[in-house]
C-alpha cells in the first residue's frame, strides 16, 4: 500500500499496487485469460455430463452393480463373459455389424445417383428436394410410426398394391396369403429394419455428396468436357477420385448413425420377432433398462465404443488432410 | 445443325447426343420421381391415413388408397387434442427445447469464439476433439446417465432432458458456430476496440451482430436435435405428464395392441412436417459443418 499527501489541501490519496494491474474488464482483454474462460464452461459440461457418465460406464461394466445395490464392486470380465456367450447378444452383434454395413453399401450407390440428379436442374426440383430430405429431416420415431403404420401385418399399403397388381395373393408370386407379414417374418423384418436405415441415412450421404460436388472446380469439368471424356469415364477418373474423401465422410457418419441406433428397432419390432433384429444398442437396452441388469447393459453397450474409436481416428485423418492441403 | 453438314462424316454422333439428351432427361425424371415416392412414401400414408374413419380404415373390403364411408374426418385430430395427452407431449417439448436453446447459446456460442479466436494454434483442433464427442451416440451413454440424472435430483423430470440434452447440441453447435467465427473478418473487432470498445464489448456490439445467422442457425438445430432424441428421453421420463412428443407419442398413444392409428399418424404428422421444413431451410449450414472442412466451398 502507497499514500501520498497533497500539500495543499492534506488530502491523501492511497493506492495499491493492484489498482495498477488490469482490473476485470481489463484483464478480460488478455486473450490469455479471456480464451481459457470462455471455453471453460463447454469443457466443463463434457467432462461433467459426457467424461463422467463415460467412466461410470466402464465402471458399471466391470461391476456388479444392480438397481438394488448401487455400489461398484469389482468383478472383472465377468459381464463381457457372460453378455457374450449368450445367443441373443452374438445374434445382436451381427445384426449391428450386417445393418451398418449393407445399408451403407447400398446408401453409397443411391447417394451418388441420387446427387446427380439434385445437381441437375429440372421443373420441380425444390419439392424433390424436400421430399427427398424428408428422412432425415424428421425426428426419428415420428418417422418410424410411419413405417410402423407402412408395414402393418394387415394393413400395409405396400400389400394392398401387391394384391392389386396380383402379385400377392393365392396363386401369386408372393402369394398364398393376404399380406405379406413384414415385420413378423424374420428376413422380411431383418429386409425391413435394413429398408429404413437406408432411407434414413441417404439424404445425409446425398447432401455431403452434392457439397463435395459443388467444390470440384468448373474448369476440370470443362477441360473433361472439351477432352471429349465420356460420362462414365468422367464419372469414374473425375468424380469418384475427387470424391472420395467426402465419400468416406458421408460413410462414416452413415455408419456410425446405423451402427448405434436403437430408435429404428425400439419402434419397428422391438428386437423380433425373436431377437432376429435385435441389434446391440436395443439388447443394451432391454438387458439394461427393461431387465434391469445394469452391469450386463453396460458391458452390451460398451461393444459399440471400438469401432467409434476406429471411425473417429479416420475422421481425424480426414480432417488434418483437409487441412494441409 | 449447320456444324454437322460442315462436317457430314460425324452426322450420327450429333444425333445421337440429341437423342441420348432426351433420354438422360427421362431418366433424370424417372429417377426422381422414384427417389421422391421412396422418401415420401411413409409420410404420404401417414398424412393420409390421418383423415380416416375408423369404419373405413379397417374394413377389409375397402380399397385403401381412397376414402370410403365416413372419411374423410376430422375426428381423429380432436380426438388426439381432447382425449390423450398429446397438449402435454407439446408443451414439455417447447419448454425443453427454449432451455437447451438457451443453455447451447451460453456455452456454445462463447466457446467457439475462443476456439477460432483466442486459443491460438490448437483452438482447430480441440474443435474436432469437441465435434466428434457429439458422435457419442445416447445408447452408449443411457445407462450410467440415469444414474448421473438420479444423483442430480431429476429422475422422471423433464428437466432431466434440459440438462442432459446440452451434451450432444453443445458440441455439434460449438463447431457449427467456429466456422461461422472464422468467416467473421478480424478487422470488425479490430475496428471496435480501436473506436474503444474492450474485447468483451467489441464480441457483444460488434461480432455478435453480423453472426446473428449463426446464431439463428444454432438455435434451428438446437431445437431439430431436441425434437429427435429418443433414448434418453426413453431412458430418463417415464411419467406421461413429462413426456416429450418423441417418447410420448411412440408409448402413450400406443397402448397394448390398441393402435389409436389415425391419431398416432396425426400426432406424428403435426410435429414432423414443420421441424422437416425448417431443419431444409437451414441445410446447407448443417452440412458445411458436417463436412469437417473436407470440402473447400
Amino acid at each position: 500500500m502507497s499514500a501520498l499527501t497533497s500539500p495543499s489541501t492534506g488530502e491523501t490519496l492511497t493506492w495499491s499496487d493492484d489498482d495498477f494491474e488490469p482490473d476485470g474488464r481489463y484483464l478480460l482483454d488478455n486473450s490469455r485469460l479471456l480464451g481459457p474462460i470462455m471455453l471453460m464452461p463447454a469443457v466443463i459440461y463434457i467432462i461433467g455430463l459426457v467424461g463422467v457418465p463415460f467412466a461410470l460406464a466402464i465402471a458399471y461394466a466391470f461391476s456388479d452393480v444392480t438397481v438394488g445395490d448401487q455400489s461398484i464392486d469389482w468383478v472383472g470380465l465377468r459381464n463381457f463373459r457372460d453378455v457374450w456367450g449368450n445367443d441373443t447378444f452374438q445374434r445382436a452383434l451381427r445384426n449391428s455389424f450386417m445393418f451398418a454395413i449393407v445399408s451403407q453399401v447400398i446408401v453409397i450407390i443411391l447417394a451418388n445417383m441420387l446427387a446427380m440428379v439434385l445437381s441437375a436442374n429440372f421443373h420441380g426440383k425444390r419439392i424433390v428436394r424436400f421430399l427427398v430430405l424428408l428422412p432425415w429431416t424428421t425426428p426419428i420415431a415420428l418417422a418410424v410410426i410411419g413405417w410402423l403404420w407402412t408395414l402393418d401385418n394387415v394393413y400395409s399399403p405396400i400389400d394392398a398394391a401387391l394384391r392389386e397388381l396380383g402379385l400377392l395373393g393365392p396363386g401369386t408370386m408372393f402369394g398364398p396369403g393376404k399380406n405379406m407379414l413384414w415385420l413378423a417374418k424374420p428376413d422380411l423384418a431383418q429386409l425391413s429394419v435394413l429398408t429404413v436405415h437406408v432411407w434414413r441415412t441417404l439424404p445425409l450421404a446425398t447432401v455431403i455428396l452434392l457439397a463435395g460436388l459443388a467444390a470440384i472446380p468448373q474448369d476440370v469439368k470443362d477441360a473433361a468436357d472439351v477432352d471429349g471424356a465420356s460420362f462414365w469415364r468422367q464419372f469414374f477418373y473425375i468424380r469418384v477420385p475427387l470424391l472420395i474423401p467426402i465419400m468416406t465422410v458421408a460413410i462414416l457418419y452413415g455408419i456410425v448413425f446405423t451402427f448405434t441406433d436403437m430408435t429404428v428397432v425400439y419402434i419397428l419390432t422391438r428386437g423380433g420377432p425373436i431377437d432376429n433384429t435385435q441389434v446391440l444398442a436395443s439388447w443394451a437396452f432391454f438387458t439394461g433398462v427393461e431387465a434391469s441388469n445394469l452391469a450386463h447393459g453396460a458391458a452390451i453397450a460398451l461393444f459399440l465404443f471400438p469401432l467409434l474409436v476406429v471411425v473417429a481416428l479416420i475422421m481425424l485423418r480426414v480432417a488434418k488432410r483437409a487441412e494441409t492441403v | 445443325m449447320s456444324a454437322a453438314a460442315a462436317q457430314p462424316y460425324e452426322p450420327d454422333i450429333s444425333s445421337t447426343k440429341r437423342g441420348g439428351k432426351a433420354a438422360r432427361r427421362g431418366v433424370l425424371y424417372l429417377a426422381a420421381i422414384f427417389f421422391s415416392v421412396f422418401a415420401a412414401l411413409p409420410f404420404a400414408w401417414m398424412v393420409f391415413t390421418v383423415f380416416k374413419s375408423n369404419q373405413d380404415l379397417y374394413n377389409g373390403q375397402n380399397v385403401p388408397f381412397r376414402f370410403n364411408e365416413g372419411s374423410p374426418t376430422l375426428d381423429n385430430i380432436r380426438l388426439l387434442w381432447n382425449q390423450t395427452n398429446y397438449p402435454t407431449f407439446l408443451q414439455n417439448t417447447v419448454v425443453v427445447s427454449i432451455l437447451v436453446v438457451i443453455i447451447t447459446l451460453l456455452v456454445a456460442v462463447p466457446a467457439a469464439y475462443s476456439l477460432t479466436r483466442l486459443v491460438g494454434r490448437w483452438g482447430e483442433n480441440l474443435g474436432i476433439a469437441i465435434f466428434l464427442v457429439y458422435l457419442i451416440p445416447p445408447t452408449l451413454l443411457f445407462i450410467p446417465m440415469t444414474r448421473v440424472v438420479a444423483v442430480l435430483g431429476l429422475k422422471n423430470s423433464m428437466f432431466s432432458m434440459v440438462v442432459v440434452y446440452p451434451t450432444f447440441t453443445i458440441p455439434f453447435c460449438t463447431w457449427l458456430m467456429m466456422g461461422f467465427f472464422k468467416s467473421v473478418p478480424w478487422d470488425i473487432e479490430e475496428q471496435a476496440m480501436i473506436d474503444g470498445y474492450s474485447r468483451v464489448g467489441a464480441i457483444w456490439r460488434a461480432v455478435l451482430p453480423v453472426s446473428l445467422p449463426g446464431i439463428l442457425t444454432v438455435i434451428v438445430f438446437t431445437v431439430a436435435l431436441t425434437l429427435h432424441e429418443f433414448v434418453y428421453a426413453l431412458a430418463f421420463v417415464t411419467s406421461s405428464s413429462e413426456k416429450p412428443v418423441s417418447t410420448g407419442v411412440t408409448t402413450e398413444l400406443i397402448r397394448g395392441d390398441v393402435f389409436f392409428w389415425q391419431s398416432l399418424m396425426a400426432a406424428a404428422a403435426i410435429v414432423a412436417i414443420p421441424v422437416a421444413l425448417l431443419y431444409t431451410l437451414f441445410l446447407d449450414r448443417f452440412v458445411a459443418g458436417f463436412t469437417l472442412g473436407a470440402v473447400k466451398g
